[in-house]
């Protein structure tokens, strides 16, 4: 195949596989400290988007320049999105801690789906596409086959700092050391005097935040959205997370670029480009069975 | 002469009632009468005054028969007398079909009832005896659709009794592709796996042009004992809709399914599955296979779902991708949640709950899910363990067979 045809597929590629990383991490990141699965993500994410929509919406009445446009959305929307994750745990998902894990992963789904229907219903003309500002600069350039767009740039360096800044949160704060603490021994992290409720809604919040983030590029990049796009976004993320290993960021980040690149060569392999999905999806299958705690998680023996 | 029974824990102690087989009898078609009379209110009753009535009633009827012991009382008889409880519901029900057999929209909600009911019995087994989780059970409903349909169109001379029990087979044998990497799975892993091919499921449809793609497939009616299901039952015969043979077929099903899965429940089966699911590894210290069990369950729930979608293809007439969608899945395992997981009972009235009142609010309809979503978070919120939860096992008193 032709270079410029290649990388024309590696920067498509690249910039889905940040978007899923930054959904799937959010995932590891709430198995974390929780053990839990908060399958609103994705329409958390949604919401995001379309928050950020709203506020766009405002502000172009007040006719102010993208770039002051673009910062505002992306504050409100990630801040907005990381207290209703805080909410989301404090209220449905800490309550039902000691109830089955089934219980928590179909509340946080209805969750969502309330949150979904929410938007369809009650934001304006809310279950038709929505189109999203093209608020990043549109300068290209063209290189053979390779039409290398200014926006995927920017995109794929946003996704990558925010989980840059994230992995430095966890690694080197204090908040951080308080995270890693309660995701290895919740017990002994109360012992030591760690406010075990404050980590759980703090990380519930950093999460939520970045899927907010990962609804707005999604916005910018394609330039639409829909209610309905978290859903997928939220599956191919815990397939993303789960396929990397639950509880691991690095596990995240491989999960999320692994399944863009399925998605790509399903798409270049079979001549309807539809099959990716069936594609991506199979082969997530059977690198589980063949991995059954992921790709990179540690392999903890069963405690009996 | 009466012989008197025994009835409750008899090693508990605590209270020992005896009653005669008659009262006992009557207590069960009591309970029988009174259940075809709230489900008949339930789909005959069109004004949302009178369903809203109706719902504020059953709760404070349910009080008022716990307060009066008089559900205690019909508890134990229906423990007393399994076999005789469910002839007499399956008899009710034959009662509520002819009651209702010239609405048309009535019997095929009563009939998607009990066709989610059978796929729940399969999830129950799935999830409630061996904890296996399974967030594809429309997938293997619409595998049992889809072979339903393409039995017909292919093997013409196939007679459709046949049809149905291959396609419950052939959703049984596909989900046997799932067996290994759910075995080697535990927790949210074994969820991503059948949530994964729920959505390969779907996609693959989709995009498959040999299964009718998006636009889906025709299906034609049922042929049984030389009787089309697609025609009305004539005046001489007392008239009605054609609904009311899927009814029955459906009620049929669903029966049998009940039955298979009380047996299986009740005897040393249930009770090796019942322990894989409370502790893999301490019941394979005393010998029980974990991971035969776990395919046992996976095999035969699967198969009820494609049992029950056959049936739903030949009902609609017609069948496409967008019928067999994750949240679909997602009701399905609501619908057992609601009831209490692991109660074979539950399903069936929380399966009407879920499918008959949004139908019946026509006026929230655009706001349905929205409040199904809220309603269902707020049960598990303040009542996990579901309308019913699950009874502890019976080791000596009333067994079915």
């Amino acid at each position: 195949m032709d270079l410029g045809f290649f990388a024309q597929y590696l920067i498509n590629g690249l910039v889905q596989g940040i978007t899923y990383a930054l959904v799937a991490v959010g995932f590891t990141l709430f198995f974390g400290v929780l053990d839990v699965i908060k399958f609103s993500h994705g329409d958390v994410l949604m919401l995001g988007a379309f928050t950020a929509l709203a506020v766009f919406l405002g502000l172009d009445q007040l006719a102010s320049p993208a770039w002051l446009s673009l910062i505002i959305m992306l504050c409100i929307g990630i801040l907005a999105m990381g207290l209703l994750g805080a909410l989301l745990c404090k209220f449905l998902v800490l309550p039902l801690k000691e109830s089955p894990p089934l219980n928590t992963l179909l509340i946080t789904l209805m969750f969502g789906s309330v949150i979904r229907e929410a938007v369809r219903l009650f934001f304006p003309n809310g279950s038709n596409p929505k189109p999203f500002p093209a608020l990043l600069p549109e300068a290209s350039i063209n290189w053979g086959n390779l039409n290398l767009r200014l926006d995927s740039v920017i995109l794929i360096i946003t996704g990558a700092l925010a989980i840059v800044v994230t992995h430095l949160l966890i690694q080197k704060t204090r908040i951080g050391l308080a995270i890693r603490a309660v995701a290895q021994d919740e017990e002994t992290a109360r012992l030591m005097g760690i406010d075990f409720k404050k980590t759980v809604l703090v990380t519930f919040a950093l999460g939520s935040g970045l899927a907010a983030l990962s609804g707005i590029s999604t916005g910018l990049y394609y330039q639409e959205i829909n209610f309905s796009m978290g859903l997928m976004l939220g599956v191919i993320g815990f397939s993303a997370a789960v396929v990397g290993g639950l509880g691991s960021i690095y596990g995240a980040i491989v999960g999320g670029l692994l399944f863009a690149f399925l998605q790509t060569l399903g798409a270049i392999w079979f001549s309807v480009p539809a099959y990716k999905d069936v594609f991506a999806f199979a082969v997530i299958i059977i690198l589980m069975a063949w991995r059954p705690t992921g790709l990179l998680a540690d392999r903890s023996a069963e405690r009996v | 002469m009466a012989t008197n029974r025994v009835v409750g824990r008899p090693f508990c102690g605590t209270r020992v009632i005896t009653m005669p087989d008659f009262k006992t009898k009557l207590a069960i078609l009591l309970g029988v009468a009174l259940s075809v009379v709230v489900l008949y209110g339930f789909l005959y009753l069109e004004r949302e005054w009178e369903i809203g009535a109706l719902l504020v009633m059953v709760p404070l009827g349910v009080y008022f028969l716990r307060r009066t012991n008089a559900l205690t009382y019909y508890q134990h008889a229906a423990r007393e007398m399994p076999r005789f409880t469910w002839i007499s519901f399956v008899l009710g029900a034959v009662v509520l079909i002819m009651l209702l057999r010239h609405d048309d929209f009535a019997l095929l909600m009563l009939t998607t009832v009990l066709l989610y009911a059978t796929v729940s019995l399969g999830l129950t087994i799935q999830f409630g005896f061996v904890g296996v989780v399974n967030f594809s059970a429309v997938a293997f409903f619409g595998i049992g659709a889809y072979s339903m349909a393409a039995l017909n169109q292919h093997f013409v001379f196939l007679p459709d009794l046949l049809i149905i029990f291959f396609s419950g087979a052939i959703s049984a044998l596909l989900g046997a592709l799932l067996i290994l990497p759910i075995l080697r799975t535990r927790g949210h892993y074994a969820a991503l796996i059948t949530i994964a091919f729920g959505i390969l499921f779907r996609t693959f449809l989709e995009v498959n042009d040999v299964l009718g793609g998006p636009q889906g497939l025709k299906v034609p009616a049922l042929e049984m004992f030389g009787w089309n299901f697609g025609n009305s039952f004539p005046s001489e015969m007392g008239g009605g809709s054609f609904y009311v043979a899927y009814a029955i077929v459906a009620l049929v099903l669903v029966a049998i399914v009940y039955l298979i899965t009380r047996l299986i429940e009740s005897s040393w089966l249930g009770l090796n599955m019942d322990s894989v699911r409370l502790d893999e590894v301490a019941s394979a210290a005393f010998g029980i296979n974990g991971p035969r069990w776990k395919i046992a369950a996976f095999m035969l729930g699967n198969c009820f779902a494609g049992l029950a979608g056959a049936v739903y293809a030949a009902m609609y007439g017609f069948i496409a991708p967008a019928n067999f969608n994750l949240s679909d899945s997602l009701l399905l395992v609501s619908i057992v949640l609601l009831g209490g997981i692991g109660n074979a009972v539950a399903v069936i009235p929380a399966a009407f709950l879920i499918v008959v009142l949004p139908e019946k609010f026509q006026v929230i309809q655009e706001y349905r899910l929205l409040l199904f979503g809220i309603v269902v978070i707020l049960i598990l919120r303040f009542r996990p363990s579901g309308l019913m939860p699950r009874g502890l096992r019976q080791y000596f008193a009333g067994r079915f067979g």
